[in-house]
C-alpha cells in the first residue's frame, strides 16, 4: 500500500470517522430525537430473534469492551503489571474468538431474517440492511484474523496495532507508520470499523448511545411530570361568579344551551 | 398527604350495545397512520372471549402487571430492573403482531379497474406489512363479535376461573356482554415502571399516562409490562404508542372522542382526588380481593372541607375541586358503589372503571320458582355468572358485584313503582342500603344520562404555564412530518419505504 493511501486510511480517516461519529450523533440527538430508537423488528417476527439477537448483542458487548481495553491501554501498563504480550494475545484470541463466533452466529441469523423474511425486508430501510451487512462482514474479518494472529504468538503484531490506536488517541503523527507492516486482514478490519463509526449517526446504530443503564438508578419505579413546580399553587384567574357554582357549572350551563362561560 | 387530581372514566356496561362507534372514532382520529394500522387505542370485545390481543388476560404468558414478593413489596411481574434490562435484546414476553392481527386493507381499486372477467371482481385482503394477498384473516380487534367462533376457543377466557364453564357452551345456556377497553391510566402503571428509558410518565395535573415520543427508544418493555395490553409498538416508527385519553380535548373541557361519540351514553368522565402517598401501600395489600377496597381508600372525599382546604393549599385549582365535588365518577364508585376497576389483581390501580351489566334470567322455565322482589329477580339467577363478573372486576369477590347489581335492579323497581304504579316506595331504596334521593340521582345520572351529568371536566389552563407561540404548527402524532402521512427525505434515515401500494395480481 502506498504511503499516501496508508496516511489517508490510518492517519486521517480515523479522525474524520470519530469526528463524524461524535458531532453527527450530537447534531442528530439535538435535531431529531424522534428518529432515535433501536427499531427492533421483534414485534413483526419473533422467529430467530430470541437466539439471534441475544447472541449478537452479548457477543458484541464482549468484543466492544475487549477492543476498548486491548487497544487503548498503553503497552507500558501491561508491561508494568507484568502481563506478557504473548499471554495478552492468547487471552484476546480465546475471549475474542468465543465472543466473535457468538456474535457472528447471531448476526447471520439476524441477517437471514432481515433479508428473507418478507415482513422484515419490506419494512427495512436501506440503512437497516446496510448496517447489518457491514457488521456481519466486520465480524467475519475479525474472526478470520484469528488465523493470521495465530501465525505469531509473540504478540509483536498486536503491539503494532496497539501502538497505532494509542498514537491516534494522543494525536501522534507517526500513527499510520505503525501499521505499515501488519497483515492486510487487520487493515481491512480497521477500515471497515472506521466506516461503521462514520455511518453510525445516520443509522439505527445510534441506539448504542442510549443503553438505558440509568434505569437501574431511577428511584422507585414511577415517574410523574408536571408543567409547573409540584405542590406550588397555580395562579389561575377566577372565572365568572355565578349563583350556585363556579366555572364548572358555568361550562355545563353553556353546553346545555344556557348562558355560561 | 399528597393530593392529586385525575380525570377518570366509568363505563356503564349495562347500557353498552356493542356498536363500536367509540373504536371507530378513536381509530379515525389517532391510529390511521402507517405502523399503527393494527392498533385500536379503544376496542370493544365480546365476552366471554380471549380478546385482542389473543389471551391478553393471561399474565402467566405475558407477565404484565405487578407481583407481590414474600417481603410485601411489589415489583413488575416481568422482573426487577435488572431482570428487565437483561431482556432488552429480545423480550421473551413480547407479543407478536399476529397476536393482535396482521393489518390488512382490501383491493378496492381492483373493483373499479378490473377488465371484463368471467366472474365478479372481488376485493381481496392485502397485508399492510408485506403487500401480499392474505388468504385468511385470522384475528382482529373484535374477532369474537357476538360470540363468534367455537366455544373451545372462547372458553379459554381467563374469567371462567372457578366457573363450571361447560354448560355455557350450549346455545340455550350461553351468555354474553360487551367490554369496551382502553388504557386504564392507572395510579400505579406497570408500563411506566417497565420503561428503561423513562419515556412514560403520568401527568401530575390530570393523571393521564403518556409516552414521550422523543424519549422512547423502542426497548418495548412497556408492551409486555402493561397487563391490559394497551401499549402498542409502532413497527414503522419504532416507538410505542398508547391511548392519550384525548388530552387535547380533556384540557379544553371536552370529553374524549370515544365518550363524545358513544351512542349508548355509557361513558362518564370526572375528577377524582386521591392521596398519592397511599398508592404503594394500596397496591401492595396481600389478598388480591382487598385491592378493590384498598383502591377506594386511596380516593379522597372532595365534599370534606378539610380535604378541600388541603387540596387548595397543595395547588389544585378551585375549578378542579368544584368538578371533583360534582364528579359522576365519585358518585358511582364511592357513593353508590356500582362501578369497579377492571382486573384489580394486576395491582396497577386502574382508573377506568366499569358498571357490571344486568342480564336476563338464566332459565325461563324456572322463572316462576325464583324469588322475586318488587317484580325483579334475584341477582344470582341472572344469566351472566356472578363469579365471571367478579373475576373481571373484583379479583373474584362476588359480594360487591352482587350488591351493585341489586342496587341497579332496585333503581328499576323504584322507578317502575313511581312511574307505572304512581307509588313512591322508599323501602326499595333502603333495602339495598340507599336513600330515596340517592336512587333518584342514580336514575338521573345512569338512565337519563344527560351530557352535563356524564361529563364534568374542568379545563387546564395551559396558557399560563406554556408559551403557545413555540408550539405553533405542531400536528399531533405526525410530528415534524406533514400531517398527511407523507415522509420527507432527510439527512438521517432517508425516506420511508412503504408497502402501501401493492402490486395487483389478476384473478381469472
Amino acid at each position: 500500500m502506498s504511503d499516501l493511501l496508508n496516511q489517508l486510511a490510518f492517519g486521517w480517516f480515523p479522525y474524520f470517522a470519530i469526528t463524524v461519529l461524535i458531532v453527527g450523533s450530537i447534531l442528530r440527538f439535538d435535531a431529531d430525537q424522534y428518529s432515535w430508537r433501536s427499531q427492533s423488528s421483534q414485534f413483526l417476527r419473533r422467529r430467530q430473534m430470541t437466539i439471534g439477537s441475544n447472541l449478537f448483542h452479548m457477543g458484541l458487548l464482549v468484543l466492544f469492551v475487549g477492543h476498548f481495553i486491548g487497544l487503548l491501554t498503553p503497552v507500558g501498563v501491561f508491561d508494568a503489571v507484568g502481563v506478557t504480550h504473548s499471554f495478552k494475545q492468547i487471552t484476546a484470541m480465546v475471549v475474542g474468538g468465543i465472543a466473535g463466533v457468538m456474535a457472528l452466529v447471531g448476526a447471520t441469523l439476524l441477517l437471514h431474517r432481515r433479508l428473507f423474511d418478507d415482513r422484515i425486508r419490506r419494512s427495512s430501510s436501506v440503512g437497516d440492511i446496510a448496517v447489518l451487512v457491514l457488521l456481519w462482514l466486520q465480524l467475519v474479518f475479525g474472526v478470520a484474523s484469528i488465523w493470521w494472529t495465530a501465525q505469531h504468538l509473540d504478540g509483536s503484531e498486536m503491539v503494532q496495532l496497539m501502538g497505532w490506536a494509542n498514537a491516534i488517541v494522543v494525536f501522534d503523527a507517526a500513527a499510520p507508520g505503525q501499521l505499515a507492516e501488519v497483515a492486510w486482514i487487520y487493515k481491512l478490519h480497521i477500515i471497515l470499523g472506521l466506516i461503521l463509526f462514520t455511518i453510525t449517526p445516520f443509522t439505527r446504530l445510534v441506539h448504542i448511545w442510549s443503553v438505558p443503564i440509568w434505569f437501574l438508578f431511577r428511584p422507585g419505579y414511577q415517574i410523574v411530570r408536571s408543567r409547573h413546580p409540584i405542590g406550588k399553587r397555580r395562579d389561575i384567574p377566577a372565572g365568572p361568579s355565578l349563583p350556585g357554582g363556579g366555572q364548572t357549572v358555568a361550562r355545563q350551563a353553556s353546553e346545555s344551551g344556557g348562558s355560561g362561560a | 398527604m399528597r393530593i392529586r387530581a385525575q380525570i377518570s372514566m366509568v363505563l356503564n356496561l349495562d347500557k353498552c350495545i356493542g356498536c363500536h362507534t367509540c373504536s371507530i372514532t378513536c381509530k379515525n382520529v389517532w391510529t390511521n397512520r402507517e405502523g399503527v394500522e393494527y392498533v385500536w387505542f379503544n376496542n370493544v370485545e365480546t365476552k366471554p372471549g380471549i380478546g385482542y390481543p389473543k389471551d391478553w388476560e393471561n399474565q402467566d404468558r405475558w407477565q404484565g402487571g405487578w407481583t407481590r414478593k414474600a417481603n410485601g413489596r411489589i415489583i413488575p411481574r416481568q422482573g426487577s430492573k435488572w431482570r428487565i434490562l437483561a431482556k432488552i435484546f429480545a423480550n421473551p414476553h413480547l407479543p407478536e403482531i399476529d397476536d393482535f392481527y396482521e393489518p390488512y386493507t382490501f383491493e378496492y381499486e381492483w373493483l373499479q379497474k378490473a377488465p371484463e372477467l368471467q366472474a365478479q371482481p372481488s376485493a381481496k385482503p392485502r397485508s399492510l406489512l408485506t403487500g401480499e394477498v392474505i388468504n385468511k384473516i385470522e384475528w382482529s380487534g373484535n374477532w369474537e363479535d357476538m360470540l363468534g367462533g367455537e366455544f373451545s376457543s372462547r372458553g379459554r377466557d381467563y374469567n371462567f376461573e372457578g366457573v363450571e364453564k361447560e354448560i355455557y357452551g350450549q346455545f340455550e345456556e350461553t351468555f354474553m356482554m360487551y367490554l369496551p377497553r382502553l388504557c386504564e391510566h392507572c395510579l400505579n402503571p406497570s408500563c411506566l415502571a417497565s420503561c428503561p428509558s423513562g419515556a412514560i410518565y403520568k401527568r401530575e395535573e390530570d393523571g393521564i399516562v403518556l409516552i414521550d415520543q422523543e424519549k422512547c427508544r423502542g426497548w418495548r418493555m412497556c408492551v409486555s409490562g402493561c397487563p391490559y395490553k394497551k401499549i402498542y409498538y409502532n413497527w414503522s416508527t419504532g416507538k410505542s404508542e398508547k391511548c392519550i385519553f384525548c388530552y387535547p380535548r380533556i384540557e379544553t373541557g371536552q370529553p374524549t372522542v370515544c365518550s363524545e361519540t358513544c351512542v349508548g351514553r355509557i361513558r362518564y368522565l370526572g375528577v377524582v382526588l386521591y392521596d398519592a402517598d397511599k398508592i404503594e401501600a394500596a397496591a401492595s395489600v396481600e389478598d388480591p380481593k382487598d385491592l378493590y377496597p384498598a383502591q377506594l381508600g386511596v380516593f379522597l372525599n372532595p365534599h370534606d372541607p378539610e380535604i378541600q382546604a388541603e387540596a387548595r393549599a397543595q395547588g389544585i385549582p378551585d375549578q378542579w375541586i368544584e368538578a371533583a365535588v360534582r364528579s359522576p365518577i365519585w358518585k358511582m364508585a364511592m357513593d353508590w358503589k356500582i362501578a369497579f376497576p377492571l382486573h384489580p389483581e394486576y395491582r396497577t390501580l386502574p382508573m377506568v372503571w366499569y358498571v357490571p351489566p344486568l342480564s336476563p334470567i338464566q332459565s325461563a322455565h324456572e322463572a316462576g320458582k325464583i324469588s322475586a322482589k318488587d317484580g325483579m329477580p334475584d341477582v344470582r339467577s341472572l344469566r351472566i355468572p356472578m363469579r365471571y363478573l367478579a373475576n373481571l372486576l373484583t379479583a373474584g369477590d362476588e359480594a360487591p358485584v352482587a350488591s351493585a347489581l341489586e342496587r341497579m335492579l332496585a333503581m328499576r323497581s323504584y322507578m317502575r313503582a313511581k312511574t307505572v304504579e304512581g307509588r313512591i316506595d322508599p323501602s326499595i331504596a333502603e333495602r339495598v342500603g340507599l336513600t330515596q334521593p340517592m336512587i333518584e340521582d342514580m336514575y338521573k345520572t345512569m338512565a337519563l344520562a344527560a351530557y352535563e351529568d356524564r361529563y364534568v371536566i374542568p379545563t387546564t389552563h395551559r396558557e399560563i404555564e406554556e408559551d403557545a407561540y413555540e408550539m405553533r404548527g405542531s400536528a399531533g402524532f405526525a410530528f415534524r412530518e406533514g400531517s398527511g402521512g407523507d415522509s420527507k427525505t432527510n439527512l438521517f434515515g432517508g425516506t420511508k419505504r412503504t408497502p402501501k401500494k401493492p402490486y395487483m395480481d389478476v384473478p381469472t
